[in-house]
C-alpha cells in the first residue's frame, strides 16, 4: 500500500522524500554483556534469590522484615512513576498507601470482603483520589503540586483520625491475610513435605506481586509510549506540547498510575501489619519514600530498588544511629541533590563493564557562501599575522598586542 | 582609539559552537552594526560583552579593561548597557519605576531625575504614560521605555539587540533617530539588527556575522553597496 | 441569633485576624522568596520554629541571669532572634539553594525538603521530641469589645505584626533595593542588565523573609507558651495557602491572604469543629487553586525565567 501511494503521489510531485541519515545506524548490541540483557538476567536471578529466602532461613523475623522491605519497594516504584518518570514532586504519597490500606482494612473487617475482592475498590478509590487532587492542581505550575500533595497527605491522616469508620486514633486491627476462592494463606500449605506458614506464603505473594509484577510493570511502562511522554514532559513541557503531547493528561495519568500503585501496596501493607493506624501515615513516611527514590536514583529501576531497600532496612542494621537517622537522611538529601542529583544509580546509567554503543560525533553544517567567506577572512588573517609577526603591526584595526590567546588585550 | 575590542572569541553553549574566532572592534563614539541571520551569533556576541555568558577563548576588552572575568553588574558599572532582545521591560512596574531602576547604580538622585526628565523630553509618549504599567504599553512605546531606561543609566557603550523587531516602519525610524541622538551625546553604539537597511543607514561601520565569525566587514556604505549583502539582507 | 451577630461574630472575626497576622508574617517570606527565585522554600516554616527555639534559649539565659523577664526584654529578644533567623536564612540559601540555581526546579524543591528535615530533626536531637515550655508568657487582662473578649497580649502582638508589615511595605515599594527585588521577580535577566547584583538581592530577600518568620515564631511562643520541633510543618503549609489565596509573589497579597486564611479558619472551625481545621484549610487551598490560582490580588511573578 505504501508503494502505490508513494508512486502516485510522487507522480503528482506531492511527496517529500526524507533525507538519508548522516550516519548508518550502529548494529544492536548482543551477548550477555549487552546492558539490557544483563540487567534482565540479573533481575531474574535476584528475583529467584528472593523467592528462595524462606528455604535458606526459617526465621520469621527475617521474613517479616523482607516482606516490609519489598512492599516498600513497590511503594517506591509507584512514587518513581510520579517523581522519576514524570518529574512531579509528590510530598504526600503515603496518602495513597493509606487510602489503599484503610479501604482494604474497612472492607475486610467490617464488610466481610476478602482482600482480593477489595482490590478493584482500592483501585477505584485511588483513581478517584488522584483525580480529585491532581485534577485541579496539575493544570498549574508543578511547584504547587508539591504543597498540595503534602496537604492531601495531611487531610487523609486527619480524616482517618477523626472518623469512626476508620477506627479513629486507634485505627483498624484484625485485618486478615489474602485468600483466594475460599483458601486463605492463613490455612498454610503442605507441599513436598514442607510446611509453608501463612507468613511465608504471604511473603511469596509479596515477592511475586511487588518485585515481579509491580516493579517489572513500572519499568515496562517507562519504556513504552506513555513513559516516553512522561519523560519528555519532565524535561521540557513546552517542547513536548509543541509536538502534540498533552501535558496535562500525561501528568495526570502519571499521578493516577502512581496512586493506584500506592493503593495496592497499601492493601498489601494492611495484610502484612494486620493493624493500621493514623501515625503510620504521617508526612515522615512520604518523605522517607521520596528519599528512597531520590537517593537511589530518580527514574531508575535498580536505583529505586536499592534506595527503598536502604531506607527500609538501614534502621535494622544501624540501630545505634536510629536517633540520628532522620537528621542524617535530611542532610544526605541536600548533599545528594547538590553533588549527585541523579542519585546512586542514575536512570539510563550503564555499569562500566557492560558494552556501550559507539556513536560518531556529528559536524555542524554552515551556509555555503558564508563558509567560503569565512575561509577567505581567516586566510587573510593568517597572512596578516605571518606578516606582522616580524614587526609590531597589529591585526586589522585592532589595538596593539597580539590578540591571540586568553590574555590578549593591552595592559 | 578602539573602545571595544573582541579578539578571537570562541563561545560554546555546551557542545554547540556559537562564536568561532570572532574579532570585531568598535571605536569611540562610533555606531557599528552587526548584521546576519538568526542563529549567526549576534545575540551571543552582545550577551558575552555584557557578561551574561563567558567566552571560552579569546578576549573582550573595553577601553583596555578585560571584561571576560567581570560579573554583569560590574560591567554595567563600567558603563556598558545592554538592551536585550524583546525589550524586557518590567510589566507590572510603572513607566517611571522602569526608568528609575535603570538608574540603580547611579549614586546621585538628582542625576537620575535629570536623566529621566531628558528621556521624557526625548520621548514624549513616555511622559504621557508615566504612571501606567509597563505591560500596557505598545511595542514601540516599550522599545522607547527600554531605551529610556538605558539612558537613565548614563551609558558609555550602548548594546542594542534588534531594537526594530516587531515595530512599524515609522516607529523604527523614531528609534533610529533616538540612537543617533544618543551617539551625538558621546555614547558609543553597537547595534545588532536583522533590519539591515535601517541599521546601515545610521551606522558608520558594519560587520556581517555568519556561523559565529565575521564573514564581511567594512563601512556602512561599502556593505550597503555589496551585491552579496544586497541579495541576502537588503531584499534586492 | 442576635447574640451570635454581636457576640460570637466579633469574637470569630477577632480571633481570625489574630491568627491571620501570624500567617501573614510567615506568608510574606514564603511569597517573596517564591517571587524572586521561584522556589517554594519548604524549610520556611521551620525557620519560624527556629525563631521560637532561639528565643527560648535567649529568654532562658536572660531569666537565668536576671531572674525575670518583661515585655521590653521580650522585644529585645525578638529583635535579636530576627537577626539570627535572618542570618540562618541567608546561610541556607548560600549552602543549599544557590548551587542549584541552574538546576531543574524539582531538584531545588527536593533540597528544600532535605533542609526542612535537617532543621526539624536537628532541633529534635538538641531539644528532644517533647514540647518545651516557653519561659516567658505574655499575660494581660482582656477587654470586652462588641460582645467578644480581646486580650492585651493579642493587641500587642498584632501591633508588632502590623508594624513589621508596614516597614516591609515601605521598603519593598519605595526603596531602590525593594524595586530591584520586584524587578528580579518579574525578569531576572533584564534585572542583571540594570547592574543589580542579583545574588546579593536574593540573599537580602531571604534575610527579610526569614527574619519575619522568626519574629512570628517568637510571638507564637510568647503567646501560646509551648513549642516543639514540628511546629513549623503546619505553619509552612498554612503560609503557602495564605500566599496563594492572596496572590503569590505579591506583597500585599501575602498580607491579605494571611488575614483571609485566619478568618476562613475561624469560621470554618466554628461550623465544622476544631479537629477539622487543617482539613478545611487545605480544602480552601485546593478550591482557590481550582478557581482562582492567581489569588485575590493577582500573582506577581515572571512568566519565564
Amino acid at each position: 500500500m505504501a508503494t502505490t501511494r508513494s508512486t502516485d503521489a510522487a507522480a503528482r510531485g506531492a511527496y517529500i522524500e526524507a533525507p538519508a541519515p548522516l550516519h548508518a545506524r550502529p548494529a544492536p548490541l548482543s551477548g550477555l554483556l549487552a546492558p539490557q540483557r544483563f540487567m534482565n538476567t540479573t533481575g531474574l536471578l535476584l528475583f529467584i534469590l528472593a523467592l528462595s529466602v524462606p528455604f535458606i532461613t526459617a526465621s520469621p523475623y527475617v521474613i517479616s522484615i523482607l516482606t516490609s522491605a519489598f512492599i516498600y519497594v513497590m511503594i517506591a516504584m509507584g512514587l518513581n512513576v510520579v517523581v522519576g518518570y514524570a518529574g512531579l514532586l509528590d510530598l504526600g504519597y503515603i496518602a495513597f498507601v493509606a487510602v489503599g490500606a484503610y479501604t482494604s482494612g474497612i472492607l475486610t473487617t467490617q464488610f466481610g470482603f476478602s482482600m482480593f475482592e477489595t482490590i478493584p475498590i482500592v483501585i477505584l478509590a485511588c483513581v478517584l483520589a488522584g483525580v480529585v487532587i491532581g485534577g485541579p492542581t496539575l493544570r498549574l505550575r508543578s511547584d504547587y503540586l508539591a504543597i498540595v500533595t503534602l496537604g492531601f497527605g495531611e487531610i487523609i491522616r486527619i480524616t482517618a483520625t477523626n472518623l469512626s469508620i476508620t477506627g479513629g486514633a486507634s485505627g483498624i486491627h484484625g485485618i486478615p491475610t489474602w485468600s483466594f476462592f475460599g483458601w486463605s494463606f492463613a490455612d498454610g500449605l503442605e507441599l513436598f513435605g514442607i510446611t509453608f506458614t501463612s507468613k511465608v506464603l504471604f511473603y511469596f505473594f509479596v515477592v511475586i506481586v511487588a518485585l515481579g509484577l509491580a516493579t517489572v510493570g513500572a519499568a515496562r511502562l517507562s519504556r513504552g509510549k506513555l513513559g516516553r511522554a512522561w519523560k519528555s514532559i519532565r524535561d521540557d513541557e513546552d517542547a513536548s506540547e509543541a509536538m502534540g503531547i498533552n501535558g496535562y493528561t500525561t501528568k495526570l495519568s502519571a499521578y493516577i498510575i502512581g496512586a493506584v500503585w500506592g493503593g495496592v501496596a497499601g492493601s498489601l501493607l494492611a495484610s502484612h501489619l494486620s493493624a493500621i493506624s493514623p501515625p503510620s501515615f504521617e508526612f515522615l513516611y512520604s518523605a522517607l519514600i521520596l528519599m528512597a527514590v531520590v537517593l537511589g536514583g530518580m527514574g531508575s529501576t535498580p536505583g529505586v530498588i536499592i534506595g527503598a531497600l536502604f531506607v527500609s532496612l538501614a534502621p535494622e542494621f544501624l540501630r545505634e544511629f536510629s536517633e540520628w537517622r532522620y537528621l542524617i537522611f535530611g542532610v544526605l538529601l541536600v548533599v545528594v541533590m547538590i553533588f549527585r542529583p541523579a542519585g546512586l544509580w542514575p536512570a539510563n546509567a550503564v555499569l562500566p563493564f557492560l558494552k556501550k554503543r559507539r556513536i560518531e560525533p556529528l559536524t555542524t553544517t554552515n551556509i555555503p557562501w558564508a563558509a567560503e567567506a569565512k575561509q577567505a577572512a581567516e586566510a587573510k588573517q593568517a597572512a596578516d599575522a605571518a606578516q606582522g609577526r616580524d614587526g609590531d603591526a597589529a591585526r586589522g584595526p585592532a589595538e596593539n598586542g597580539s590578540g591571540a590567546g586568553r590574555d590578549g588585550g593591552a595592559r | 582609539m578602539s573602545a571595544l575590542v573582541l579578539a578571537d572569541v570562541d563561545l560554546y553553549y555546551h557542545r554547540v559552537q556559537a562564536l568561532d574566532r570572532l574579532s570585531i572592534d568598535v571605536q569611540e563614539n562610533e555606531i557599528v552594526a552587526l548584521l546576519g541571520n538568526n542563529g549567526a551569533g549576534k545575540t551571543s556576541t552582545l550577551s558575552m560583552i555584557s557578561g551574561l555568558v563567558r567566552p571560552n577563548a579569546g578576549s573582550v576588552t573595553w577601553r583596555g579593561q578585560d571584561l571576560a572575568k567581570l560579573q554583569p553588574w560590574d560591567i554595567v558599572a563600567a558603563g556598558l548597557l545592554h538592551i536585550p532582545e524583546g525589550r524586557r521591560i518590567f510589566s507590572t512596574m510603572t513607566v517611571h519605576e522602569n526608568l528609575l531602576i535603570g538608574g540603580y547604580l547611579v549614586k546621585d538622585q538628582k542625576l537620575i531625575r535629570q536623566r529621566a526628565d531628558e528621556a521624557y523630553a526625548l520621548m514624549p509618549r513616555l511622559a504621557e504614560r508615566r504612571s501606567q504599567q509597563g505591560g500596557t504599553l505598545s511595542g514601540g512605546e516599550q522599545q522607547m521605555l527600554a531605551l529610556g531606561r538605558a539612558l537613565v543609566g548614563g551609558p558609555k557603550l550602548l548594546l542594542l539587540d534588534e531594537p526594530s523587531m516587531g515595530l512599524a516602519p515609522l516607529v523604527v525610524k523614531q528609534v533610529m533617530q533616538i540612537i543617533e541622538h544618543v551617539r551625538r551625546n558621546g555614547t558609543t553604539v553597537l547595534l545588532v539588527e536583522q533590519n539591515a537597511r535601517a541599521a546601515l543607514r545610521i551606522a558608520d561601520r558594519a560587520y556581517v556575522i555568519e556561523g559565529g565569525s565575521v564573514a564581511m566587514s567594512g563601512t556602512a556604505d561599502e556593505l550597503a553597496a555589496d551585491p552579496r549583502v544586497i541579495e541576502a539582507y537588503l531584499g534586492a | 441569633m442576635i447574640e451570635f451577630i454581636t457576640g460570637d461574630l466579633f469574637q470569630l472575626i477577632w480571633n481570625g485576624l489574630f491568627v491571620g497576622s501570624f500567617y501573614a508574617l510567615v506568608a510574606l517570606g514564603y511569597s517573596m522568596v517564591y517571587g524572586i527565585i521561584k522556589l517554594l522554600n519548604f524549610a520556611h516554616g521551620d525557620i519560624y520554629m527556629l525563631g521560637s527555639f532561639i528565643a527560648f534559649v535567649l529568654l532562658g539565659s536572660v531569666i537565668g541571669f536576671l531572674g525575670t523577664a518583661s515585655l521590653p526584654i521580650l522585644l529585645l529578644v525578638l529583635l535579636i532572634t530576627m537577626i539570627l533567623t535572618g542570618g540562618i536564612g541567608v546561610l541556607i540559601e548560600r549552602v543549599a539553594y544557590r548551587p542549584l540555581r541552574n538546576s531543574p526546579r524539582l531538584a531545588v524543591l527536593i533540597t528544600a525538603v532535605g533542609v526542612s528535615f535537617t532543621l526539624e530533626y536537628g532541633v529534635r536531637q538538641i531539644f528532644g521530641p517533647a514540647p518545651e515550655v516557653f519561659p516567658f508568657r505574655l499575660s494581660g487582662e482582656s477587654v470586652e469589645v462588641l460582645g467578644g473578649r480581646v486580650s492585651v497580649p493579642q493587641i500587642v502582638l498584632m501591633v508588632i505584626a502590623a508594624l513589621l508589615m508596614w516597614v516591609l511595605q515601605l521598603y519593598v515599594m519605595r526603596s531602590k533595593e525593594g524595586r530591584a527585588m520586584r524587578a528580579i521577580a518579574l525578569d531576572p535577566r533584564a534585572t542583571l542588565l540594570m547592574g543589580v547584583n542579583v545574588n546579593r538581592v536574593i540573599s537580602r530577600t531571604f534575610f527579610i523573609g526569614s527574619a519575619l518568620a522568626g519574629a512570628a515564631g517568637v510571638m507564637a511562643g510568647a503567646y501560646y507558651g509551648s513549642i516543639d520541633f514540628l511546629m513549623g510543618f503546619t505553619i509552612g503549609l498554612k503560609a503557602f495557602t495564605a500566599a496563594v489565596i492572596g496572590g503569590i509573589g505579591n506583597l500585599y497579597g501575602a498580607m491579605l491572604g494571611g488575614l483571609v486564611l485566619g478568618l476562613l479558619e475561624s469560621f470554618g472551625t466554628f461550623v465544622l469543629g476544631g479537629e477539622w481545621r487543617d482539613v478545611f484549610t487545605f480544602a480552601c487551598l485546593i478550591l482557590f487553586l481550582s478557581i482562582r490560582p492567581t489569588g485575590i490580588l493577582g500573582a506577581r511573578i515572571a512568566e519565564r525565567m
